[in-house]
């Protein structure tokens, strides 16, 4: 099977199982809807404040949620040593990584679609102007986000402790794309008026390609028996 | 048991007399700072420490690429000893650049790109040691660790220009003052000292990981 087929049978594979037992997605909606009412009854009903500050938290009720959802990304592969049996199927173990990785974009991206809206209700934020602009930023994000944690999850799956190792990696390399994504959304909601949101843009993409190269490079390595 | 190499013990008491030196020079030969006084002496300490760590992360990035591409253990071992050492020199950056900044800033922290990057590369260094603390097989851990050390190491310049971005869009970069010859050599002075101070460390901490790793083996065949 070529590449590109063995990738698209791990991403089919993960997606039929989400959709037939819909374990993830309906528990990571609650639970990052959960994190934005925890900002807000933290922070106070003040709405211009909370308006300041609604790309910071939507930004990490995504990051908080993805981190859950990350931890089960093998999860499926587990039991009965599933994951020996992809990795010695024939070809190169890459395709593990990268089906995982669209698996998460996807699911990550599909929560965004509710979770943008239900940021703009609670916070009381106009999107609709900025719609288009604000899509690109969360896909740029979001790829940013499942790179470094798909290849982190993979990287911790046999450590001692390793509910724990996730995040300890995982943050510390989040810095960049947290800071790019987080800033690129707020000027967008202020209408972006000197262009600024350019730069953290470019930084979000020169993320996404360095990390993309280096994480798919040292996959293999990562989980050699 | 034998001896370390008697090349070690010399590294040893060069790095001994050396301290000695440069922290004479910084307490009582160079003049006190005209504005800022005594406190700028923690400068002696500060800045030659932040040198010697960053040199400690590039030798675990040189030594992780080492052990992935040739899997000896002495590579391993001599990431592992420098990222240590490297944490400890680390948090002395840090630690004394709080000490500075309270009396000079007014404040313990500061959102600074510089203090930023450096506090995030004390928590990816942290995740290196803890990756080895869990990690049980000797061949996984170094190969985990390997890759974390890498993946660090190239997190660290896209970590500095996002905080630059995020603090210089807010407020302009405070101006470097141009510093005094005298300065600049008894930061030279103590930087040499610390470099031999983490060499020797280093080489000492290396040679425990092999006794330990020695010590395994035979406990595992019994």
């Amino acid at each position: 099977m070529s590449m590109p087929g063995r990738v698209a049978a791990i991403v089919w594979k993960d997606l039929l199982i989400e959709i037939r037992t819909k374990a993830s997605f309906h528990s990571m909606l609650a639970f990052s809807a959960l994190v934005l009412f925890v900002f807000s009854f933290a922070i106070g009903p003040d709405t211009p404040l909370l308006q300041r500050i609604a790309a910071g938290l939507l930004w990490v009720a995504i990051v908080f949620t993805g981190l859950l959802s990350l931890s089960r990304t093998y999860q499926s592969e587990e039991a009965a040593g599933g994951l020996e049996g992809l990795r010695m199927s024939p070809g190169d173990p890459r395709a593990i990584y990268l089906g995982k990785l669209a698996g998460n974009v996807l699911l990550l991206l599909g929560l965004e679609v509710v979770l943008f809206p239900a940021a703009a209700v609670l916070f009381q934020i106009e999107l609709w102007p900025h719609a288009l602009p604000l899509a690109g930023i969360a896909v740029l994000g979001t790829l940013a986000f499942s790179i470094s944690g798909t290849f982190y999850a993979a990287l911790t799956l046999h450590l001692r402790a390793r509910e724990i190792m996730l995040p300890l990696l995982l943050i510390p390399a989040l810095v960049p794309p947290l800071l790019g994504a987080v800033n690129a959304t707020q000027l967008v909601l202020d209408g972006n008026p000197f262009g600024e949101a350019d730069l953290w843009v470019r930084l979000l993409i020169a993320y996404d390609v360095v990390f993309f190269v280096a994480c798919t490079w040292l996959f293999p390595l990562a989980v050699e028996e | 048991m034998e001896r370390s190499a008697p090349f070690v013990r010399w590294l040893g008491i060069a790095a001994l007399i050396l301290m000695g030196a440069g922290s004479y020079i910084g307490l009582f030969v160079v003049r006190a700072d005209a504005e800022m006084g005594e406190v700028q002496r923690l400068m002696y300490v500060h800045v030659p420490a932040a040198w010697t760590a960053f040199i400690a992360f590039f030798v675990v990035f040189i030594a992780s690429v080492l052990y992935l591409v040739q899997r000896d253990p002495r590579a391993d071992r001599v990431a592992a000893s420098a990222a240590e050492v490297g944490v400890v020199f680390i948090s002395l950056t840090l630690a004394t650049g709080m000490l500075w900044g309270k009396p000079t800033w007014g404040v313990w922290w500061t959102w600074d790109p510089r203090l930023t990057t450096t506090a995030l590369l004390l928590a990816i260094f942290i995740g290196y040691l803890a990756v080895r603390g869990f990690a049980d097989d000797p061949e996984q851990r170094a190969r985990w660790s390997s890759i974390v050390g890498i993946l660090g190491f190239i997190q660290v310049p896209i970590v500095y220009l996002s905080v630059v971005w995020w603090r210089t869009l807010h407020q302009p970069p405070s101006s470097p003052r141009s510093v005094a010859s005298e300065i600049l050599w008894t930061w030279m002075l103590n930087f040499a000292a610390f470099l031999l101070v983490f060499i020797y460390l280093t080489a000492r901490r290396a040679r425990i990981a092999k006794l330990e790793g020695e010590l395994e083996t035979t406990l595992a065949y019994d």
